[in-house]
């Protein structure tokens, strides 16, 4: 069963996977490109970046333009290299069942 | 659902949130075939206005020499009023699209496909433009094709990839332009007006015919 093992936990939500696959390939997204690429409430994606930030998948910087507050999101190396396993992961599993 | 779908799904979803993430993807098919519609009247223009002359030769230095440089001032407005043309058609198919798709017409993908896109553009123009001081008129025609071709393969990466084949054509025909100077409208008329209309009815078939 090292195939499930592969599959991480924190990215088994289609929310969270959208989140990082939009960190992967930018340097940098803020909190509300993120929205509108995810079509989701403020609160519900606070919560899917909070549980990313908690597992050290994800850094905030918090900054601002003029005088609002600009939240940005990057990948750390740590999670660069979970979500990439995760995806060996998923391909593992579609070749194996063929 | 088996896991081996929810896997593929996965997947799917990971690479469709990586592209709209990253790439400029409303760009419209209509788009390449307004523009080449426009390039059309113009070569037709420039052709006319060239026929005109009674000269036997496509040698825009040649006829240029015999017959003043006014006719170099009107070819400089049919360019300037195609280009003026070209893109504003464009660019309303494209804002019709990105309006159905739900995607912002000037957010973070558009900007850094323009800029992409603007950088070998512009230097290409200056470039132009000098040789153009300098009474070189031979290049003229073959620089627009491969600067504009150089400047659609670099912003490929930023918006639906098959546009680079689009500047894989353009950059070949201003490379045989090369070698058959004084041809240069019909080069232009092939690669501006031909191949963006093929281009455009293809992505127009592949991606926006099923979801009228």
């Amino acid at each position: 069963m090292s195939l499930i093992e592969g599959l991480n936990k924190i990215f088994d939500n289609r929310i969270r996977l959208g989140i990082m696959s939009a960190l992967m390939v930018n340097e940098e997204v803020n909190f509300n490109e993120l929205k509108e690429l995810l079509d989701i409430t403020d609160g519900n994606l606070a919560s899917h970046l909070k549980s990313l930030e908690e597992s050290g998948s994800i850094k905030v910087q918090k900054g601002f333009i003029g005088r609002k507050t600009n939240t940005t999101y990057s990948v750390t190396k740590a999670g660069e290299k979970a979500f990439k396993a995760h995806i060996a992961a998923l391909e593992q599993m579609i070749k194996s069942t063929k | 659902m088996s896991e081996q779908q929810q896997s593929l799904e996965d997947l799917q979803h990971i690479k469709k949130m990586m592209e709209r993430s990253s790439r400029f993807i409303s760009l419209s098919g209509l788009s390449g075939i307004a523009a080449g519609i426009c390039a059309l009247i113009g070569a037709w223009f420039a052709w006319n206005r060239l026929h005109r002359t009674q000269s036997e030769t496509y040698d825009l230095v040649r006829i240029i020499t015999t017959n003043g440089a006014e006719i170099l001032d009107e070819l400089f407005w049919i360019a300037t009023y195609t280009f003026i043309g070209a893109f504003i058609s464009a660019f309303f198919f494209t804002y019709l699209r990105s309006r159905k798709d739900r995607v912002p017409m000037f957010g973070k993908t558009t900007m850094r496909l323009l800029w992409n896109v603007v950088i070998p553009m512009a230097v290409g123009g200056i470039f132009l433009i000098r040789m153009m001081y300098n009474g070189e008129f031979e290049l003229v025609a073959p620089g627009c094709l491969i600067f504009y071709g150089l400047a659609l393969v670099n912003g490929s990466k930023y918006t639906l990839g098959e546009i680079r084949y689009l500047g894989y054509g353009m950059l070949a025909l201003g490379i045989m332009n090369l070698f058959y100077v004084g041809y240069g409208l019909y080069f232009w008329a092939m690669g501006f007006g031909i191949l963006h209309i093929a281009y455009g009815i293809t992505m127009w078939m592949k991606y926006e015919r099923n979801s009228n």
